[in-house]
């Protein structure tokens, strides 16, 4: 149950990223995986150097923003009058480069980075004992999205970031300076992939494909929340991290295939997902 | 048909990419020695090749990237293996065609999911569909597939019964069986993409919206097309076990399919021998890059770079790369032929007086009534409640003032948005909520106000969408007929370039037509459908002064047995060519009459000439 909110809230932090990405930009990363990696190493690199993981996820975080100003700037920018195939093969690009960069820095060997001494140790919930880093996890996820959320809906740029998921052209034809708000928000949400990366990396371990499965697991909370929806992405991932946890539980040779049947069930039930508005694209 | 002197030639003109196949790969292992390839790498080619093919067909000429390929490989792959090693048969083809059947079963139930969403959906719905194989496989079906460890001691290849029976023992051997089957499977798929059934998937890629609404079934279309693909992946997965003797757990990986996509879109996506091409590359950069120390393990990197920039520039990859260069080439050498067509301009009439041919009022059956029609948009009512009867043969205007409800109304009749409430007869039969798609199969169809046509189709193409819709039916499986085989679709094609005058223009693309042309095409693919009542919207619109004389001329040609609605703001267009005018204001309906009688209207002059100057009526 617990360590199905842990896993949760980590796939929420990715999923967002994603989601406000689509949201504004109208683009589907498919490298969104390959930088949560690419944050997970930032931050080993920075931990190995300093033995501090707050340095490390202050790394993982910054290292990811300018990635995706460069990644944006230098590429994403190139695509948004193209077609959404085109955008989806040039993300898809940049994840193999990405990670077979990895490859070639640091080998395909598994990295570890440990839990932070002071979230070091087990926590007596009563009902169960439970490692004291899932329940800061659980906190730092959580104040992060409540940063994520002031700046979405309490900010200029947030509203230009809904405006923008409601009708994109209407947006352009307001003279807003998209280009900008553009470059923000893919910034935002490479740093929340990379963010995501760093905190994850005690709990799992740090591989140049670790992030495939978890692309995977955020196009799934997505699809269940609705493209595009703060609130989506947050039911949409916990949901789907409790899927995982709980029917581990029981039997683990089914916990991916049962995800993928909910997402199946909401396809057939409520296509556009559960937060998603009818008839958008 | 032509004279049967020439078929011989025509005959082996039509199959020359075959010949050409051919003789590449019979050359091919002569050749191999010289640059160090082995027939095992050359197999690996040849299947990748083939399950490339299907996915051409999918992503290149349907436009539908799907990401979940792999999930199909392996389905069609561990099947066959399974069925040689249980040993269910000993027989490869039966094998073979068990693996290419189940995976085009699985085809049918993810294609139905994944298709529900279109675009971006349908490339995630994909992949994570794709991952789901992969996780079934290497847990819960374990026991029939290996799990992580996948089936080996696939046996060799035996084909035939009896004392038909060839045992294929070595790499050659297996070489000769896959050219045998590539070439048989590219065949089929240049069949497919040159039949009436190709025609419809490249228009679905051009505007999937526009080839539903003149009246084709696209998500049957896509299924179909997905299926197909499917089966493609099959066979291929089930040769990879052939060919390897082991069937390995990473055909369900998320790299195959994206191995898949990679090489299709370096080769050239769109065409068939693309993915073949993108296949060379992507095996022998491998091969040959191992032989530099250092760069070696950067093989992949380096494939991704050179992915991420043929995207960037060359979108149809190294195929797409090799016919610009060709036809800049073939451009150099003819600098004569320059654009002849441009300065072919129909011959103008002058505008016809007014009203001089004014037809009696119609007096035909009803063909399409409207009854208590409403729609609100939350607390907006956009059209409230509005009845009306259409008379066959009829001309009927529907004008108001922005904001009046024209738009809505319109898009109600066509079957594009529901209404709220109330119903839509076509000859007596409800057709509410029937779709566009079916609505035009019972002859109604619309032009739009935005060209909504299929901008890398000829004319002649663009043209023939509609006018298959309209001999076919809503969906029809012709997939090995020639596209240009059907006398009375040629015939249909002819006849609607002749009605919106763009004769001349039959084989030039869509995209490179002059506005006032695209306009005409736009009314022309509506038209093509034959519709018993054609509905255009704003046909004028962007026009200059004196292509919309000659519009309304060719309207007038055009009405001729068919009964037309029309919305339109140019006042002269309307009073030269409506019988009748129906007035919307405020989403009501204000006055229903004869043109000289709406203009004395005092109510429409209130509410229409009370937001508008007096001349644009006068």
């Amino acid at each position: 149950m617990f360590n199905g909110l842990t896993l949760g809230a980590l796939l929420v932090l990715v999923a967002m990223g994603l989601t406000i990405i689509f949201g504004a930009l109208g683009v589907v990363n498919f490298a969104h995986g390959a930088l949560y990696a690419l944050g997970a190493y930032a931050g080993l690199v920075a931990y190995e150097y300093t033995g501090s993981f707050a340095a490390a996820m202050a790394a993982g975080a910054a290292f990811l923003l300018a990635v995706g100003i460069v990644i944006e700037r230098g590429l994403i920018r190139l695509y948004y009058e193209r077609p959404a195939e085109d955008q989806i093969l040039a993300t898809f690009g940049v994840a193999i480069v990405l990670v077979e960069g990895l490859r070639a820095i640091f080998g395909g060997l598994a990295r570890n980075i440990p839990a932070p001494s002071w979230a070091a140790g087990i926590v007596n919930l009563r009902v169960t004992l439970y490692p004291t880093y899932r329940i800061d996890v659980l906190a730092i996820v959580g104040v992060s999205l409540v940063a994520l959320y002031f700046i979405l809906y309490r900010t200029r740029l947030g509203l230009i970031v809904r405006a923008g998921i409601e009708d994109q052209l209407m947006v352009n034809i307001l003279g807003i300076n998209v280009t900008r708000t553009f470059l923000t928000v893919f910034g935002l949400g490479a740093m929340a992939a990379g963010f995501a990366g760093v905190i994850n990396a005690p709990i799992v371990t740090v591989s140049p494909d670790m992030g495939a499965d978890v692309l995977v697991q955020s196009f799934v909370v997505i699809v269940i929340g609705g493209v595009g929806s703060f609130w989506g992405a947050v039911v949409g991932g916990l949901i789907a991290g409790e899927i995982l946890s709980l029917v581990a539980m029981i039997e683990p040779a089914y916990s991916q295939v049962a995800l993928f049947a909910t997402m199946a069930l909401v396809l057939i039930l409520r296509p556009q997902g559960l937060f998603g508005v009818e008839g958008r694209q | 048909m032509t004279a049967p002197v020439a078929r011989p030639a025509r005959l082996a003109a039509g199959f020359l990419p075959e010949v050409a196949l051919v003789a590449v790969l019979l050359a091919l292992p002569f050749a191999l020695p010289y640059f160090g390839g082995t027939f095992d790498l050359a197999n690996r080619i040849l299947d990748w090749g083939l399950f490339g093919l299907g996915f051409d067909l999918l992503f290149g000429f349907t436009g539908l990237l799907s990401f979940g390929q792999a999930a199909f490989f392996g389905a069609g792959g561990f099947v066959a293996s399974y069925l040689l090693i249980a040993p269910v048969t000993d027989n490869a083809v039966v094998a073979l065609a068990a693996g290419t059947v189940a995976a085009a079963a699985f085809g049918v139930v993810v294609g139905y999911l994944s298709l529900r969403r279109a675009g971006i959906y349908f490339a995630m719905l994909t992949l994570a569909f794709g991952e789901m194989f992969f996780f079934l496989d290497i847990s819960p079906l374990a026991r029939w597939t290996g799990g992580e460890n996948g089936l080996a001691g696939v046996p060799e290849p035996s084909l035939g019964f009896g004392i038909f029976r060839i045992d294929i023992t070595d790499p050659s051997g297996v070489y000769w069986l896959l050219v045998v089957i590539f070439v048989v499977g590219f065949w089929l798929a240049r069949r497919i993409i040159g039949s009436p059934f190709g025609a419809v998937l490249r228009a679905i890629r051009e505007n999937a919206a526009r080839a539903a609404a003149v009246g084709h079934d696209v998500p049957k279309y896509k299924l179909t097309v997905f299926v197909i693909a499917a089966a493609y992946a099959g066979l291929a997965g089930g040769l990879l076990g052939l060919l390897q003797g082991y069937m390995p757990p990473d055909a369900f990986y998320l790299d195959t399919s994206g191995q898949l996509v990679v090489q299709t879109v370096i080769g050239g996506a769109g065409t068939l021998v693309g993915p073949l091409i993108g296949a060379v590359v992507w095996l022998d950069l491998y091969t040959v890059l191992q032989n530099f120390a250092g760069i070696g393990a950067l093989w992949k990197m380096i494939l991704g770079i050179i992915f991420v920039l043929l995207v960037t520039v060359f979108r149809h990859g190294l195929c797409g790369a090799a016919v610009v260069l060709w036809r800049r080439l073939m451009a150099q050498s003819l600098p004569e032929s320059g654009p002849a067509v441009a300065t072919v301009e129909p011959p103008r009439v002058a505008a016809e007086p007014r009203r001089s041919s004014r037809r009696p009022p119609p007096a035909g059956p009803v063909v399409l009534a409207t009854r208590n029609l409403t729609k609100r948009y939350g607390g907006l009512t956009a059209v409230d409640d509005v009845s009306f009867e259409l008379r066959q043969g009829e001309i009927r205007a529907v004008i108001g003032p922005n904001g009046a409800g024209k738009s809505t109304f319109f898009n109600m009749l066509a079957n594009v948005i529901p209404p709220s409430a109330g119903v839509i007869e076509f000859k007596g039969d409800d057709i509410t909520g029937l779709g566009a798609t079916l609505v035009c199969q019972r002859g109604i169809s619309k032009s739009f106000q935005i060209n909504q046509i299929f901008p890398s189709l000829t004319v002649r193409d663009n043209l023939r969408i509609p006018v298959l819709a309209r001999a076919h039916g809503k969906f029809h499986p012709a997939m090995l007929r020639a596209v240009n085989r059907d006398a009375t679709v040629n015939a249909g094609i002819e006849a609607a370039a002749a009605s919106v005058q763009l004769v001349e223009r039959l084989d030039t693309p869509a995209a490179e037509l002059a506005y006032g042309e695209k306009r005409r095409l736009e009314i022309g693919l509506a038209l093509a459908t034959r519709p018993q009542v054609l509905l255009l919207d704003e046909p004028t619109a962007g026009m200059s002064p004196v292509e919309r004389v000659d519009t309304v001329r060719l309207l007038k040609s055009i009405a001729a047995g068919v009964t037309i609605v029309i919305v339109e703001h140019d006042m002269d267009v309307v009073f030269g060519l409506a019988d009748r005018i129906t007035v919307l204001f405020n989403g009501r309906k204000i006055a229903e009459d004869a043109p000289d009688a709406i203009q004395a209207n005092p109510d429409v002059r209130a509410a229409y000439l009370g937001s508008q100057t007096a001349h644009e009526l006068a």
